[in-house]
């Protein structure tokens, strides 16, 4: 049997599941003290499964903390840049667009060398050890240990990444070294970025999987630990110790993945209603799709494949405003997002977005999250409480960019009736209707349409049935037209609904061909965590020639991908590449093609992650 | 005279650079890094009009060639374009006053504000293209006569070249294939000429047009007004006298592929209550011409820009995907675009499009 748990800002949430049967589910507060929280969620989940820990294979853990770390900018570790280049980019330094907190909080040590290569694989300059070697110790005098190296095309050649690796490690053989073409694909700035923030939680990584381990030590688990990754497959602990970065965007996905498992669907589109928002992205075979273009998490900008989410200000607290009640000019709440567009190439707009994103923001959007889930908890408002935890926080807040701002949800009706973006959050058992409070909220529009038993209802019997009747049809058409636009082809998409806020749409939603709400929805996250399976990727350019054929090109990066599920832990004879892609480069000769491969399979629970052989460029 | 560009007004121009990309131009954000570190460094960019300069003083226009698929994975050195400015200046024995964009369309905006803080030039508000283009021969300087040679090609490394090529698309091949040897991307000085000449043959003040055109939509973002009516007003009183919404609706089809190291293809958009009502947009690298329902409603030299409908971002044939809400909005080019020399310089023909040009104000003109 498995174990999924998945650790949100306020609770931590665990399924128990045998093959594809939830045998227990559980709800637990988050607890400061990591190895706390995941012990009391693992005690009480076996109790409540009756299920001996013996028979516990895997436990499969999602994890907030390293995006919370970014986003506050509290536990990551001073560290040094490296980048192999010169004389190429030297009028571009690495971290020249970060957000100043974060470089208060990092001290960055910044290092120009000579390396790189051209998009075709010639170099720029060749490696100069004697520099990287001053280069360690210019980082032993700041008392560095974690490093992030980057190099010039390292998508396409990753050998002076690992050469550099080698000469800092021989000068300095405690340092945490993290590779560009470990992280991130072609875009020199991003994927240097995404290397920077991994290195920079590599301190903080290693004590929360120590806190895991001890979890399951102290509760006599001895199965294998695993963690949620952002595109829905799991890494091993060791894994995540050396790749942190790799967990962000991990709770929409897993979200997603767990809505689909419960409906049984591969292909679909998933909405997830909390109390503030409503996030809404697509699962193609099982996998959420990949927003396009870059993302920015915590105010950096990088290109990490994140999920495709689409999210408006809509939620079981939003305010109910009509006719004056409603100004159309109101900003956004904690979630207003105007950092990137998925389908936006704007620059300007791009980077406003990440100033514009203040502390206080995502302060506010942790405090309502407190609420909800003391909400959820109480008083079976069902799944609120996991949504708030984590998706209000992975979903929106913590990452300019792994969802686009829906935006529609502030287009009133003709007659000006609207609901959101304002939301009572945490105070919904306070000011809502049916909690005694004054303020209209979804989800008083949604008891009295008697689509929920919430609070007291005779509280909202004197609303105005027609009023109530158009106040869920508008957010049912909301929620559509959320639907709609993620949709990539004609055909259309079955939608599976979740979170504590589904209880808002009614059974139909207009044009949409059907809607479900699976059973366990609450604890979708969870049961997402627990279904995950071990993929390697492949993305970088790739010179086709005489010698080098399309075919060969193609096989190579198939090879390559399934190799990396392999080495990532997946049991070799159920890999299978799930998606391949092939983009020609403009403007080059006709033979530069851009390749990306997926590979997944399934969990090898034979091979121990701690017993695998390190590759030799990786911090023991 | 002339004014000193802001951190607000440069990143204005990087997205009204964008818009004038139509579709095309590459992405302006590393370009606007780059300058935005002169900036921070205490340096200045200085745009000036070309009438502020004597009619004898040499203006060595800035470029980068090449993918900017390399371009954003091999960040520029910032030496390589000196380097070109430098070989231009030596192999002319004359010392620039000023340099300028040959496109002012997309990440060719900024790489003569980054030459110009780095040395102290001042930009010349003008381009050769007024908008953005694919090669380097599709230039009203070319079209009123003037020679792209010598032009001077350099390298990251420092590595320079000067071409003297027979005409302008021999310089075009030429340089290309220098570029490619340089690793993909290359920076260039090309087009030569005195402030007399930028007067004569530029598309004038098109880089204070893209500030305003950035401006228009940050502030219509911030009042939360209709980015397009924003547009439309940012054009009124310039040489781009017409911006017009031609369409909007819904991505229902995107057909892209590479062909010649173009990304060629096409877009169809649907109308969201008539989805019988459709535009369908072909492009090279830069949108060419749209249709709707098979009529032709604006065509090359005339801008055709897929803009986000909600925000007025920019959306480039890269990034175009089924689902997206766009609006198309179009903007007239100015007459000196509009010559036959200029059509056949840019025109339809140009890229291979048997319809005839006919202006997009006269085409979407109420009968």
């Amino acid at each position: 049997m498995r174990v999924g748990i998945d650790v949100g800002g306020t609770h931590t949430d665990a399924v128990l599941m045998d093959q594809t049967t939830v045998v227990a589910e559980i709800k637990t507060a988050t607890t400061h003290d990591v190895t706390g929280g995941v012990v009391t969620a693992l005690r009480r989940l076996l109790a409540a499964g009756r299920v001996d820990r013996a028979r516990i294979t895997a436990v499969m853990i999602g994890t907030t903390h390293f995006t919370n770390a970014l986003v506050t900018g509290r536990g990551l570790a001073p560290t040094a840049v490296v980048r192999l280049a010169l004389p190429a980019t030297a009028a571009l330094p690495p971290l020249v667009d970060w957000p100043h907190r974060l470089l208060t909080a990092i001290r960055p040590s910044v290092h120009l060398c000579d390396g790189g290569h051209e998009f075709d694989g010639r170099p720029i300059s060749p490696l100069n050890p004697e520099q990287l070697k001053r280069v360690a110790a210019a980082i032993e005098a700041s008392g560095i240990r974690s490093v992030a190296v980057s190099s010039v095309f390292s998508p396409v050649n990753t050998e002076l990444e690992e050469q550099a690796a080698a000469i800092l490690r021989a000068e300095l053989p405690y340092l945490h070294i993290s590779l560009s073409h470990q992280i991130g694909r072609v875009g020199l700035v991003e994927r240097e970025n995404a290397t920077v923030v991994n290195a920079c939680l590599r301190d903080l990584a290693d004590d929360i999987v120590e806190a895991f381990e001890q979890a399951l030590r102290t509760v006599g688990v001895a199965a294998p630990l695993f963690l949620s990754q952002n595109d829905g497959t799991l890494m091993d602990a060791d894994h995540c110790r050396r790749y942190p970065v790799a967990t962000f965007a991990s709770g929409p996905t897993n979200s997603m993945r767990g809505a689909a498992f419960l409906a049984d669907r591969a292909d679909c589109a998933v909405v997830d209603i909390g109390g503030t928002t409503t996030d809404v992205g697509v699962l193609t075979g099982g996998y959420p799709r990949a927003a396009t273009g870059e993302v920015d998490i915590g105010g950096v900008r990088t290109n990490f494949r994140m999920p495709d989410v689409l999210s408006i200000g809509l939620g079981g607290g939003s305010h109910v405003t009509h006719a004056l009640g409603y100004r159309p000019g109101t900003e956004y709440g904690p979630n207003r997002r105007q950092g990137w567009c998925g389908d936006g190439r704007g620059e300007a707009d791009r980077h406003g977005g990440a100033d514009s994103r203040g502390e206080a923001d995502r302060n506010g959007g942790a405090d309502r999250r407190g609420g909800r889930d003391r909400h959820g908890g109480s008083d079976g408002y069902g799944g609120s409480g996991r949504q708030g935890g984590r998706d209000r926080h992975g979903g929106s807040d913590g990452y300019g960019g792994s969802g686009r701002q829906g935006g529609a949800g502030r287009q009133a009706s003709r007659d000006g009736l609207a609901v959101g973006p304002q939301s009572v959050g945490y105070q919904l058992t306070e000011q809502a209707l049916v909690f005694g409070g004054s303020v209209l909220t979804a989800t008083d529009l949604a008891v009295a349409a008697g689509l929920a038993d919430i609070g007291d209802p005779a509280l909202v019997r004197h609303l105005d049935p027609d009023l109530v009747r158009r106040g869920i049809d508008w957010m049912a058409a909301r929620v559509a037209d959320l639907v709609e636009r993620m949709r990539v082809s004609a055909a259309p998409l079955p939608v599976i609904i979740v979170g504590g806020g589904s209880v808002l749409m009614p059974a139909e939603l207009p044009g949409i061909p059907s809607v479900h709400r699976p059973e366990h929805h609450a604890v979708a996250n969870a049961i997402g965590a627990a279904i995950g399976q071990i993929g390697g990727d492949v993305d970088r350019l790739f010179a086709i020639t005489a010698t080098h054929t399309r075919e060969d090109v193609l096989d190579q990066a198939r090879t390559e991908a399934v190799e990396r599920a392999v080495a990532a832990g997946a049991a070799r004879d159920t890999v299978d590449v799930v998606e391949i892609d092939e983009v020609h480069v403009g403007y080059l000769p006709g033979n530069a093609v851009r390749v990306r491969v997926k590979a997944v399979g399934d969990l090898d629970l034979a091979r121990h992650s701690r017993t695998e052989e390190e590759p030799q460029w990786v911090t023991p | 005279m002339g004014y000193a560009l802001t951190f607000e007004g440069l990143r204005d121009l990087a997205e009204g650079a964008a818009v004038l990309g139509t579709g095309g131009g590459g992405d302006p954000y590393i370009g606007r890094l780059l300058v935005e570190q002169q900036l921070k460094a205490g340096r200045t960019v200085t745009i000036i009009d070309a009438a502020e300069l004597p009619d004898d003083a040499l203006v060595i226009p800035s470029a980068m060639m090449g993918a900017p698929t390399v371009f954003i994975e091999k960040l520029p050195s910032g030496a390589g374009n000196i380097a070109a400015l430098r070989a231009l200046e030596a192999h002319l024995g004359r010392t620039a006053a000023a340099t300028m964009p040959i496109e002012c369309g997309g990440l060719n905006s900024m790489m003569p504000l980054l030459l110009g803080a780095q040395l102290g030039l001042p930009v010349v508000d003008a381009d050769g293209m007024g908008r953005a283009f694919p090669e380097l021969q599709m230039e009203t300087f070319a079209v009123y006569g003037v020679s792209g040679s010598p032009m001077a090609i350099a390298s990251d490394h420092g590595d320079t070249g000067i071409i003297n090529a027979t005409d302008n698309r021999r310089m075009e091949w030429l340089a290309r294939a220098m570029t490619i040897q340089m690793g993909g991307a290359s920076y260039i000085s090309d087009y030569p000429m005195d402030a007399a000449t930028v007067r004569r043959t530029a598309v004038p003040g098109t880089l204070t047009l893209a500030r305003r055109l950035g401006a228009a939509l940050r502030q219509a973002r911030a009042e939360h007004a209709d980015p397009f009516q924003a547009l439309a007003a940012a054009l009124s009183g310039t040489l781009y006298t017409h911006g017009l919404v031609l369409f909007r609706g819904k991505v229902t089809d995107v057909d892209r592929k590479t062909v010649d190291g173009f990304a060629r293809g096409h877009v169809t958009l649907a109308d969201l209550a008539d989805p019988r009502d459709q535009l369908e947009i072909t492009f090279q690298n830069e949108h060419l011409v749209a249709r709707r329902n098979g009529r032709v409603v604006a065509i090359v030299p005339d801008l055709i820009c897929t803009l986000n409908s909600e925000t007025g971002t920019p959306v480039t044939t890269e990034a175009l995907s089924y689902g997206q809400r766009l609006t198309v909005f179009a903007i007239s080019t100015p007459d000196l675009m509009r010559t036959p020399d200029a059509l056949d310089c840019f025109g339809p023909t140009a890229f291979g499009l048997a319809d005839p040009y006919t202006p997009v104000e006269h085409l979407t003109a109420v009968p």
